[in-house]
């Protein structure tokens, strides 16, 4: 086991009088695939929005590779190596495929990237995703599958230590769910440590080392996939009393 | 050597062309007439940086033009400065009129900041109305200096000095269309959440974004005083300039730097020659009809229809 | 120099004058507040009220406020042609932000520079019998033509306000903002919701324009002063709040009018952008937030 990269402590988020999420604890060590799972509106999604910096967490504290993030905006902590995809594609559509790449390399990976060989680097972020054929294709007029690999391409091209997966295969066929199982599990084998977040249980299932379980805005259960499942409390969340 | 581009070419051309005329035309109302177009093309091209490029609106053109004016009247009138830095002070004040509004309301959404700068317009409009040194209500006239280089008029140096402004805004908006700034701003306007965490620094950008456009209205602005020689808020805050700032880039296309230069010669013209022959009244309609169509039935304007056509041909 | 009749004067004025403002700004609080369409083009429409309203009593001697009233249905089915328009060409697209601010902006254009060509830019009034009249109430003045307007506004903005929480439609509109997806289900078709919606705000605007044209001549372009009136005071009422709208409007007309009496008229026009510029830096979900 290495190193814990990303340490999430105490943290709780309100809206108005909702609490979204109430003193959640998380880690995740460099390079390790945790499955975040829980029911709809347990707040799997505020979570990683305080953790990518699109929302600002009321209480506790984020750390990442030792530095404390909490107050940091969110293109800073891409700049650091953390890196999203959106549960409803977001692509830069005025641009081409390539292009939408070149966003996050010449921003977030700014000062890790070769600058000129900018588009060699997008490029080969599009074949390791199996996008390259799509290269010069308006991003607005992709399909939804392609959709969902351009939101990855886009997360992996800013480099991250740390990719978070929002939901990328909701919606998808079977075939296409192993499709893009197996481009996460390729890109953890380059040592990106991946928060899955994710409905398809199967999916979970097959690519976490870990699980862990929200509910109501509180972790209920963390640990091995198996143990996680035959936990009572998560059986309950899941399938009500 | 390395390759001189086309469009360095075609500037050249274009300044070598102004001065030519200056030697060859003689009746001042082409020289009127193109510097208004010309100031037009300017304020489009600003327009445009915040507006297309980073896809928010602003209706306070106008009082970034008159800010600009009004510092040269301010300055021209107090230190007695020559033109050329009377541009400059007007692009600075501009500039952080600009940086300021954004840093007020560029937190908030879109719609908030167009307004805000809506009443940016009416606020300054009310300051310089009872500012009583550069006249208040009642306006101020310029005295115009008798020296113009080597020019026959003073309205001919005038209009070279557009020309050569006018070039280097183009230049300006064309070298950021295809910046890494530039990419930076196109991310913001098509979506600012996946560009902030695609690691843009989106405020950050806004700002600089407000700035420029600021910075270039103001230049825009600089030198009207000493054309129309007298100045009133009514007429610097006139509303139809910032018709004007808008539509021309609305009608030309605003994602590429082409677009408001081709809306702005284009509108520009149709509008002198409107002036000349019908009524002014009538071309503030045509402009506004015009608007109003190409927002909805051509959204991404002339270039839009033209990249449009050739892919279908190519298709 | 500050005295109690001059300040008792300015203050009663003011809540005359922000009455007034209501009027203005409850088509804007309908479109702009709930269904959040950046209609700047809404002071325009006042004007081509204001309009209507000269055009019929210089012609047939209506009083004002009955042409307002009956001019409003017209208004209505104006703004739900527009809001068709509207929707089809940025909402259906999801171009709003940016095309739809300009395209009500250049209608906002149009209907100037048309009432500018047909009327020229004089001065246009409306004559009826109780506008050269007065009350007074020991040193405070109340003119009818500020009292008429007042009261004709006070009731529009409570029938507005009854219609929105009493019956089902006005329900609908203030749930099409914040819940489509419930609506469809209870079988309503939002953008019909919308579209009734777009109409009765600009409907609102018939009425304004009548009340403007009581309180004093007008002409084409006075509506760009109203622009950032009525978005001030419908923020500072925090978005689309009736009851928080009125009492915006109350406030803006009463600094308005101190304004007007201790520094000058010609600082009031930056009165109401000076409050919406610091609402927007300082707390834009409004007084009353959402």
């Amino acid at each position: 086991m290495s190193d814990v990269i990303l340490r999430v402590e105490n943290l709780s988020k309100r809206f108005g009088g909702f609490t979204a999420l109430q003193n959640v604890a998380l880690h995740l060590t460099a390079g390790e695939r945790l499955g975040l799972i829980g029911p709809n509106g347990s707040g799997k999604t505020t979570l990683i929005n305080c953790i990518s910096g699109a929302l600002y967490n009321d209480d506790g504290t984020i750390v990442f590779e030792g530095a404390d993030i909490t107050r940091l905006p969110p293109h800073q902590r891409a700049r650091l190596g953390i890196a999203r995809s959106f549960q409803i594609p977001k692509p830069f559509r005025s641009m081409s495929v390539l292009e939408n790449l070149r966003i996050p390399l010449e921003y977030a990976a700014w000062s890790r990237a070769e600058h000129r060989r900018i588009t060699d680097e997008a490029m080969h972020v599009l074949e390791t995703i199996g996008l390259k054929e799509l290269a010069g294709k308006s991003s607005g007029d992709l399909t939804q599958v392609d959709m969902r690999k351009l939101e990855l391409a886009r997360a992996l091209a800013a480099k991250p230590k740390v990719l978070v997966s929002d939901e990328a295969m909701a919606g998808l066929s079977g075939a296409e769910v192993d499709e893009i199982i197996e481009i996460l599990l390729g890109l953890n084998r380059t040592g990106v440590a991946v928060i899955m977040i994710e409905h398809i249980m199967r999916a979970v299932m097959k690519f976490s080392e870990r699980v862990a379980v929200l509910d109501a805005g509180q972790k209920i259960a963390d640990g091995d996939p198996q143990s996680v499942i035959a936990n009572p409390d998560v059986q309950r969340a899941y399938l009500g009393e | 050597m390395s390759k001189i581009s086309p469009f360095w070419v075609s500037a050249a051309v274009v300044l070598a062309a102004g001065l030519a005329f200056t030697e060859i035309v003689e009746n001042q109302y082409y020289f009127t007439a193109i510097y208004l177009i010309l100031q037009g093309l300017i304020m489009a091209v600003a327009w445009n940086i915040l507006g297309g490029f980073t896809g928010y609106v602003n209706f306070g053109s106008a009082a970034f033009f008159a800010v600009g004016a009004y510092t040269a009247i301010a300055l021209d009138k107090a230190l007695g400065l020559p033109l050329p830095l009377l541009i400059v002070a007007a692009a600075a004040i501009c500039g952080l009129i600009g940086l300021g509004v954004g840093y007020l309301t560029l937190r908030l959404k879109g719609v908030y900041f167009a307004i805000a700068t809506l009443a940016m317009a009416i606020v300054l409009e009310t300051f310089i109305t009872n500012w009583s040194y550069v006249g208040g209500a009642r306006g101020a006239y310029i005295l115009t200096p008798d020296k113009h280089l080597w020019f026959d008029s003073y309205s001919e140096m005038l209009f070279m000095l557009m020309l050569v402004l006018a070039v280097v805004s183009v230049a300006i908006s064309r070298k950021l269309n295809f910046s890494r700034l530039g990419r930076g701003l196109a991310a913001i306007r098509d979506d600012e959440v996946a560009a902030e965490c695609a690691g843009v620094p989106t405020l950050r950008l806004k700002l600089v974004s407000t700035t420029i456009m600021g910075a270039m209205m103001g230049v825009a602005g600089a030198p009207y005083p000493f054309f129309v020689t007298y100045v009133d808020p009514l007429s610097a805050f006139n509303l139809f300039v910032a018709v004007n700032a808008i539509a021309m880039p609305m009608i030309g296309g605003t994602a590429h730097w082409i677009g408001p230069v081709i809306g702005a010669l284009l509108v520009g013209s149709m509008q002198e020659i409107v002036k000349v022959n019908i009524s002014s009244e009538l071309n503030i309609l045509i402009v506004g009809v015009m608007l109003v169509l190409f927002i909805s039935l051509a959204p991404q304007g002339i270039v839009g229809l033209v990249q449009k056509h050739f892919l279908k041909r190519k298709a | 120099m500050v005295t109690a009749d001059l300040l008792a004067n300015a203050v009663v004025a003011g809540l005359l004058l922000g009455g007034f403002y209501a009027a203005v700004a409850i088509g804007l609080a309908i479109i702009f507040g709930q269904l959040d369409i950046v209609n700047i083009a809404h002071p325009a429409f006042i004007i081509a009220g204001a309009y209507t309203a000269y055009i019929l009593n210089s012609r047939f001697g209506i009083d004002p406020v009955l042409i307002g009233v009956l001019a409003a249905p017209l208004f209505f089915l104006a703004g739900a042609g527009i809001y068709r328009v509207y929707y089809g060409a940025f909402e259906r697209t999801g171009q709003e932000s940016l095309s739809g601010l300009a395209f009500f902006f250049g209608l906002m254009f149009i209907i100037e520079v048309v009432l500018i060509l047909v009327y020229g830019v004089d001065y246009r009034l409306v004559q009826a019998g109780y506008i050269g009249e007065s009350w007074r109430i020991g040193f405070v003045d109340l003119p009818f033509r500020m009292l008429v307007p007042f009261v004709v506004a006070v009731a529009l903005t409570a029938g507005i306000y009854l219609y929105l929480a009493r019956t089902f439609t006005g329900r609908a509109i203030q749930a099409v903002a914040q819940d489509r997806l419930a609506l469809q289900l209870m079988g309503v078709n939002p953008i019909r919701v919308k579209q009734w919606a777009f109409g009765l705000g600009i409907a609102t605007a018939a009425i304004a324009g009548a009340l403007l044209i009581i309180i004093g001549p007008v002409e084409p372009s006075v509506g760009r002063q109203y622009i950032g009136r009525a978005f001030a005071i419908v923020v500072l009422g925090g978005m689309g709040s009736i009851s928080g709208m009125f009492i915006a409007a109350l406030i803006l007309g009463i600094v308005e009018s101190l304004v007007n009496t201790f520094m000058g008229p010609s600082w009031a026009p930056a009165v109401a952008f000076g409050v919406l510029l610091l609402t927007l830096a300082l707390r834009p979900s409004g007084l009353f937030g959402r």
